[in-house]
């Protein structure tokens, strides 16, 4: 009997049990705990946080691998961790070490402003952040499992993830009210592959799992997202830059999943402690915005 | 009849898109109340380790298992098969289960996510293409199980990948997540209506 691995199906599938759970970034095995205690469906292995690499500034790479190996020897949820966009030799390594999903993603410093990894490549499957339907298609073209609404890290300002959720929604809506003579002219528009510009004008959504990503920073972020339309939530600093990170996160993971329930809402927004402090997006220069990282 | 699918966390769209195929009724269930409605149950894919949290965070465990044991059909894949298994093995420390079926699963059994897999396999004299996403297997079954499917991995062993003892049934595979609904009107026509 044939066994066939690192498949479309079994990439995209993989990004299918995530849905409807929260993915929590984690700088180190405690952190993991904490994040799997809570109930978070997978964990995102990293050195600093957004919040932290905004603050400290400096090229920010993926992570040591003892740290990486430390973090999948102490939960049993799967661990994710990130590339710098274009750096495929840090995708080979992170694949050897079998970690479970690869972000490429624009919260590290890219290490090549023309091209994306040839996702694949690879037999471990990719999430990358897209900020508008187009990015997202050039992304699945290259071989993205799922995608990722890019917001802007490392803030607690959740604008920008409303702001590209509403992008994306808005595009794949526009998508399948058009006439099939128009689908050419709008893949153009997107800089988007026709097949999968047609793809998703005949199913009204994405071909694979499409969650929120950058500045959630408490239970009602990661539902108001939910009842966008995502798929799942990345909470990257508004966990363990908050005052209670494990309350916060359990907060968040029940948010997630009864997201249309405003009393079960109201409840565990209770009593949190300090959330993250945050940057307002408007108030970083447009060159400092992670968000643009991508193309 | 109405299937109810537990909704707290994975693919259970997917599920209710199946059983839609299959011409039956399906809701989303995260409520007790909502489970009372139900006449059968499917507990999807996920991660094992919070579809269990959110239950106990939400008092489910105990109306779930009284449920199971009066004998409501129940069918679980991947995590749902976890999660109806009266022993784990490699669970996270203290990861509570449903049980129901006298069997013991290995947790991500066939390795992480590089060693997930498609192969087509037997099921019930049916050829089937089976998705195994960071999959469980069945390490050893009680007299009452009947094994189904079976998995056989390079080093030669034969590992049940699909189980049913009476009203329940479990797989380590995902077949909401490919076109053939074989394994939802095998649960429908077989292990529902035998009832």
């Amino acid at each position: 009997m044939s066994q066939e691995t690192g498949t479309a199906r079994v990439k995209r599938g993989m990004a299918e049990m995530l849905k409807g759970g929260v993915i929590m970034d984690v700088v180190n095995a405690e952190q993991a705990k904490i994040a799997e205690d809570a109930g978070a469906v997978a964990v995102m292995a990293l050195e600093r946080v957004p919040a932290d690499i905004r603050a400290q500034g400096g090229v920010a790479r993926m992570s040591d691998p003892d740290m990486i190996e430390k973090i999948q020897a102490t939960v049993s949820i799967p661990v994710m961790a990130k590339v710098r966009i274009g750096h495929f030799v840090e995708a080979q390594i992170l694949e050897s070490l079998g970690v479970d999903y690869i972000d490429e993603s624009e919260v590290l410093t890219p290490a090549d402003y023309i091209n994306h990894v040839d996702k694949w490549n690879f037999k471990i499957p990719f999430v990358c952040g897209a900020t508008n339907l187009g990015e997202a298609l050039r992304r699945i073209n290259e071989g993205a499992a799922m995608i990722r609404s890019k917001g802007e890290a490392g803030t607690g300002d959740v604008s920008n993830a409303m702001s590209h959720m509403r992008s994306i929604g808005g595009d794949i809506r526009r998508l399948t009210s058009m006439r099939e003579d128009e689908l050419y002219v709008a893949a153009k528009e997107m800089q988007a592959p026709y097949a999968l510009v047609k793809e998703v004008a005949e199913t009204g959504k994405l071909p694979v799992v499409l969650f929120t990503a950058g500045g959630i920073a408490t239970p009602a972020d990661a539902a108001l997202m939910m009842q966008m339309g995502a798929d799942g939530v990345f909470i990257g600093s508004g966990i363990f830059k908050s005052g209670n990170p494990a309350h916060r996160a359990a907060a968040c993971v029940k948010a997630t999943t009864f997201y249309n329930d405003a009393k079960v809402l109201a409840d565990v927004s209770r009593g949190l402690g300090d959330a993250m402090v945050g940057i307002n997006v408007a108030d970083i220069p447009v060159p400092h915005r992670l968000a643009e990282r991508g193309w | 009849m109405k299937i109810g699918v537990l909704a707290l966390q994975g693919d259970f769209r997917e599920h209710l898109h199946a059983i839609a195929l299959c011409g039956e009724e399906g809701i989303e269930v995260r409520r007790a109340s909502e489970l009372d409605t139900c006449d059968a149950f499917i507990l999807p894919g996920g991660e094992s380790t919070a579809i269990a949290l959110l239950a106990r965070n939400y008092d489910l465990i105990e109306p779930i298992r009284a449920r199971i044991e009066s004998g409501m059909p129940t069918y679980g894949s991947c995590a749902g098969m976890i999660l109806l298994a009266d022993r784990l093995v490699d669970g996270a420390p203290g990861q509570q289960t449903f049980g129901g079926i006298d069997m013991t699963v290995r947790r991500n059994a066939f390795g992480r996510q590089v060693d997930s897999f498609e192969s087509t396999l037997s099921f019930n004299s049916h050829s089937l293409h089976a998705v195994f996403i960071r999959a469980p297997w069945v390490e050893d079954v009680g007299s009452s199980v009947e094994v189904i499917s079976t998995v056989t991995t390079s080093d030669g062993k034969s590992h049940p990948v699909a189980v049913r003892q009476s009203h329940l049934l479990a797989t380590s595979f995902h077949p909401e997540l490919t076109q053939d609904q074989a394994v939802h009107r095998y649960f429908i026509d077989e292990v529902c209506k035998s009832r």
